[in-house]
């Protein structure tokens, strides 16, 4: 127990906090504000404070609780929405009985009264090991929570029926003691989860997006930077990825972002029904709020937060994907705290161990072999938007994130400006998993999806030079076969690239889908260029009645692809009758 | 109530105050000066034994003998009640009008909490400005949070002006209104502008005004706007109303920080701005929305100015990140002599996209807003390619493009200080602009709006070009004729 000596902000120091140890979490004051232990010199303490100081005085009592910053995992997480250290935000709401998130209160995570029906996969006798399954519990219609061994040992009992999170379900001799087992654990949310093995990334995260899953693909289990500036679309792009990537689970932290998109998430998720298992996708999804008014210290811990409960579930056997909006203001909070403890500051104010901490979050994706049995995989995958300030990636953040993350999806202003949207840039964004995921392409939708998409880049590469020669000289210097070129890449850019999140048939496309749209552009380049040289005019071309169709190709159903296929030929007899002129 | 007389520094802004005992973090302080004068302060850090105390108003006249200091035992609030519509506060919340003391009904902390993101609605009810360029193409929302972008000499004022003045919903509910104002560092000549269009158009009888002018202590401006909010936040959630509130210029808001964080020897951020900027702009921005259970809303405009018009420095940078989107007014449209001179192409309506189309405005909105973006642009891009190369190098199309660029900056973001458009009119001018594009272009728009709405316009305008070619093909010589079909994709084949 140690007394306040001074405030300033969302930093505190206490002494006589000797016994206490680094990142211990502590009650500060009379109003017992959670906090985090994060210097100790001597007997003073340095503490960073989750909520607001205003009217804490030195003398005020601080209290170690003894155990590091954790959160509680188990059946009841899914549909919550949390603040950064994992107060469920509609309890706060019901507790303070006001709009307003007040000071002090302390709600529980998961709650502890509900009965979920526990239905055991082992016998009593049974050897386990970690990690084993021991039971499951129906959490909601879509997912089964698997309730997984603390500990390697007998099992002597195991019980089936209706229970809480914290009463026992099982006892197990681990050959030291008897060890008691219940649906809910703690875990220090700084400490990553354990696997029994990381394992390449080869299976690609289907995003239902188009220029993401043909050019830049996301493995399940990778990682992937969006950096841009304010209204490119981070956050557009952030929500489309929650909603259509084809992971069972979904971890979607708003980290320092604006309250009204995190009231949309919420407002939306509920009524967007999943188009595989045809429930809502909030079914789905845990959802972590620290908007940027919500103290500085909970946005810090926010990240962690919401890496350890991804981690959870993928330990049980499923794929998550992790959204991160905004890794930057994050790094912001930790800058902002590291000011106030008066380090000695890194590149921009930053600290110095920036670099350290986002390769350690970005470090924790992956996809893994699960400890235990049966035998089953999981992964993470992250994907973190950055806002670099004034678009300038040449910042410490956006570097960083770069130099460990996999995908780059570039934003770029000047294209949302024109409503191209997603607004990524298809030169300046990479994939690093093309090669390792062509395979799985190749061998799941068709031999020639890598050929098509290394042909469709080459154009868009040839359009850039192209365009140069046209800022200097006019399109119409240019000769006819070029100018073909130029009338391709217009169609590649703006009825395969570009997709309308807000509209109900385009907002997903199906990798088949993609496939069919690619090669029918690609398709009409190959006859466009066979025209031109039978000296067919690029006038007659353009004015081709299949041209608006291609346009319209993103309009098509799901349930209606046979007509994207039957273009192909459409689009044959149309350079037949053409060519015959 | 602990007084002492114990200051050892002054700095800047700061007073530092040793020797004392039980001193809360951000609570008020009253300074007494040896001539009976009065000011209040805030304690920014509180340890054993020193209070570092934020002044509000100038230092000057404070000594470390006699001055006595006061704690007040209380954060900082503000007595708030209906009685405060139609007047005008100074920076710290004073009767500046030579009115009577308010009778407060409540007194609330200025500096608010932070809103449940899980007790929020989400913003709703398309607010129309009768402004096209707002109105189509960044639709301003209840409860939105839309910042305007300018810069020094260009007419901001006057557009929040005429914004106040015309603004009002679809809705057909009797609803109350009332616009809150901030002067935040700004001149009497700009603040007297303001209060002046309130009078004239009656609407300062729904307003309450704060105004911290130039002259005024750089310190109060950490206050003003939180004070107006306060009071927007009363009015909304407490007695029902829609509220706009008005804050300019948040420029200044921020040097103000700045100048706070020098005195205080803090490490700086980006061009000397504190670390915690955003943190800290975020406790302004963030406190406009709606609450379930309400009826009221805060819809927030605040102005600032860019300093040197670049929109990448710190302030408008980290606005941008918290704001739902922004209003950017250009130089070169201004020059142009175009009011309101909206630079359309960086402008940004986040909250649009969810509050448009049928039922709320109108089922074509989106892809007229979509067409006119993507053919401005392209028409843009056009204007620095003929720049290079001239105009008769361009095809027909892009000269199409050319005249489309020009049309739209002179009918549709041009319009008078009085002239109220409803979204109708905004939108059928659109089109109306639209209609000189070949048909192929308009991939943006559904073909059903086409038939629906852009019809007449599209016939109206090939009439028109018609009649023209004809009293062109009698005087010009053939070959321009021949160029001119070329751009008629609509000809059938064979």
């Amino acid at each position: 127990m140690g007394k306040l000596t001074k405030i300033s902000g969302p930093v505190v120091e206490a002494e006589g906090m000797s016994g206490a140890s680094m990142y211990d979490v502590v009650k500060v004051g009379e109003s017992r504000l959670r906090g985090e232990i994060i210097r100790l010199i001597g007997d003073v303490a340095t503490i960073q404070v989750y909520e607001d100081t205003s009217g804490l005085m030195p003398g005020e009592n601080v209290e170690s609780t003894g155990e590091a910053l954790s959160v509680e995992l188990g059946p009841g997480l899914l549909r919550s929405i949390y603040d950064g250290i994992q107060r469920p935000l509609e309890g706060i709401a019901a507790a303070a009985k006001s709009p307003f998130i007040t000071r002090g209160i302390n709600v529980p995570a998961i709650d502890k009264q509900k009965k979920w029906d526990f239905s055991p996969k082992l016998n009593a006798g049974a050897n386990v090991k970690k990690g084993d399954i021991l039971g499951t519990v129906q959490e909601t219609e879509l997912i089964e929570h698997r309730i997984l061994s603390p500990v390697s040992g007998t099992i002597l009992s195991i019980k089936k029926g209706k229970y809480t999170v914290e009463e026992d379900i099982a006892t197990i001799d681990t050959g030291a003691k008897k060890q008691a087992v219940q649906m809910m654990v703690r875990h220090n949310v700084r400490k990553p989860r354990p696997s029994a093995e990381k394992l390449d990334p080869a299976i690609p995260l289907i995003t239902g997006q188009r220029v993401v899953d043909t050019f830049f693909p996301i493995a399940k289990g990778g990682t992937c930077a969006i950096p841009g500036p304010f209204g490119a679309g981070k956050t557009v792009a952030q929500h489309q990825f929650a909603k259509w990537s084809d992971t069972q689970i979904v971890v979607y932290i708003g980290c320092g972002e604006r309250g009204n998109e995190m009231t949309d998430v919420l407002t939306e998720f509920p009524h967007l029904i999943d188009p595989k298992t045809g429930k809502p996708l909030m079914e789905r999804t845990v959802l972590i709020a620290n908007t940027s008014n919500m103290p500085v210290a909970a946005r810090e811990a926010s990240i962690y937060t919401g890496i350890t409960i991804a981690e959870y579930y993928r330990d049980m056997g499923y794929d998550v994907s992790l959204m991160a909006d905004s890794t930057s203001r994050w790094a912001e909070a930790m800058r902002e705290i590291g000011g106030r403890l008066e380090e000695m500051p890194g590149e921009e104010g930053y600290p110095a161990y920036l670099a350290r901490r986002l390769a350690e979050f970005y470090e924790r994706a992956g996809r893994v072999r699960c400890l235990g049995s049966e035998e089953r995989y999981g992964s993470v995958t992250v994907i973190g938007a950055v806002s670099p300030p004034g678009g300038d990636i040449n910042e410490p953040v956006s570097q960083n994130t770069l130099r460990v993350t996999k995908v780059f999806l570039a934003l770029e202003a000047s294209l949302a400006q024109r409503r191209h949207f997603p607004a990524f840039h298809w030169l300046s964004s990479y994939s690093l998993y093309d090669d390792m995921l062509g395979k799985w392409f190749t061998q799941n939708i068709s031999s020639d999806w890598v050929s098509l998409r290394v042909e469709a880049m080459a154009l868009l590469q040839k359009e850039a030079e192209l365009q140069e020669v046209v800022q200097l000289v006019g399109p119409d210097a240019l000769p006819e076969s070029e100018q073909v070129i130029l009338a391709v890449t217009k169609m590649l850019r703006e009825d395969f690239l570009q997709q309308n999140a807000f509209s109900e048939v385009d907002t997903f496309s199906s990798l088949k889908k993609q496939y069919y749209m690619l090669r029918n552009i690609l398709h009409f380049h190959k006859r466009a260029i066979a025209a031109v040289e039978l000296g067919v005019q690029l006038k007659a071309i353009i004015a081709m009645p299949v041209k608006e169709k291609i346009a319209r190709m993103r309009e098509i159903e799901e349930k209606d692809l046979s007509k994207l296929e039957a273009l192909y030929s459409q689009i044959d007899s149309e350079f037949d009758a053409l060519d015959k002129k | 109530m602990k007084e002492y007389k114990t200051i050892s520094k002054v700095a800047g802004p700061l007073v530092f105050v040793s020797d004392v005992k039980n001193v809360a973090y951000n609570e008020l302080v009253q300074i007494s000066l040896s001539n009976g004068e009065r000011r209040m302060g805030q304690v920014l850090e509180s340890s054993k034994g020193l209070a570092v105390v934020q002044i509000f108003g100038p230092t000057a006249g404070i000594n470390v003998l006699d001055t006595s200091v006061k704690f007040l035992g209380e954060t900082m609030k503000l007595g708030v009640s209906t009685e405060m519509l139609g007047r005008v506060f100074d920076g710290m919340g004073r009767p500046r009008d030579k009115g009577p003391k308010i009778n407060a009904e409540k007194r609330i902390d200025i500096n608010g909490e932070p809103l449940n993101p899980y007790s929020r609605d989400f913003p709703k009810d398309f607010i129309q400005t009768g402004i096209s360029t707002i109105d189509a193409l960044n639709t301003l929302i209840r409860g939105q949070k839309l910042p305007i972008f300018s810069g020094s000499g260009l007419p901001h004022n006057a557009m929040a002006v005429q914004i106040a003045r015309q603004a009002k919903t679809v809705s057909k509910e009797k609803e109350q209104f009332a616009v809150v104002f901030a002067a935040v560092g700004i001149t009497h000549e700009e603040s007297s502008f303001f209060i002046r269009d309130f009078k004239k158009t009656g609407a300062l009888e729904r307003a309450v005004l704060f105004l911290n002018l130039a002259d005024d202590p750089s310190v109060e401006r950490i206050i003003t706007p939180r004070l107006a909010l306060t009071t927007a936040e009363y009015l909304a959630y407490e007695k029902d109303m829609h509220v706009l509130v008005i804050i300019t210029d948040m420029t200044n808001y921020c040097e103000a920080l700045r100048e706070i964080a020098a005195a205080r020897e803090e490490v700086p951020g980006r061009r000397g701005y504190p670390g915690y900027m955003y943190t800290d702009l975020s406790t302004i921005y963030e406190r406009a929305g709606r609450v379930k259970g309400k009826k009221g809303t805060v819809t927030q405009l605040s102005i600032l100015t860019l300093p040197g018009d670049d929109i990448t420095h710190p302030i408008p940078d980290l606005t941008g990140y918290i704001t739902e989107g922004q209003i950017v007014m250009g130089r070169d449209v201004h020059r142009k002599g175009i009011y309101p001179p909206v630079d359309v192409l960086p402008c940004l309506s986040r909250l649009m996209q969810s509050n448009i189309g049928e039922g709320k405005t109108r089922e074509d909105h989106k892809g007229v807003a979509d067409q006119l973006y993507a053919s401005y642009a392209t028409g843009r891009d056009l204007r620095s390619l003929s720049a290079v190369v001239g105009a008769e190098a361009l095809s027909s199309t892009d000269r199409k493009y050319l005249e489309f660029a020009d049309a739209f900056e002179n009918k549709f973001i041009r319009q008078g200080h009085h002239e109220d458009r409803s979204i109708v009119q905004s939108l059928d001018l659109g089109w109306q602009l639209l209609a000189s594009l070949p048909e192929s272009e308009l991939t943006r728009v559904k073909k059903a709006h086409i038939e629906k709405f852009g019809r007449k316009y599209i016939d109206e305008a090939k009439k028109a070009e018609n009649a023209k070619k004809e009293g062109e093909s009698a005087l010009a010589a053939p070959e321009e004729k021949k160029e001119e079909d070329a751009g008629n994709y609509e000809e059938p084949k064979e």
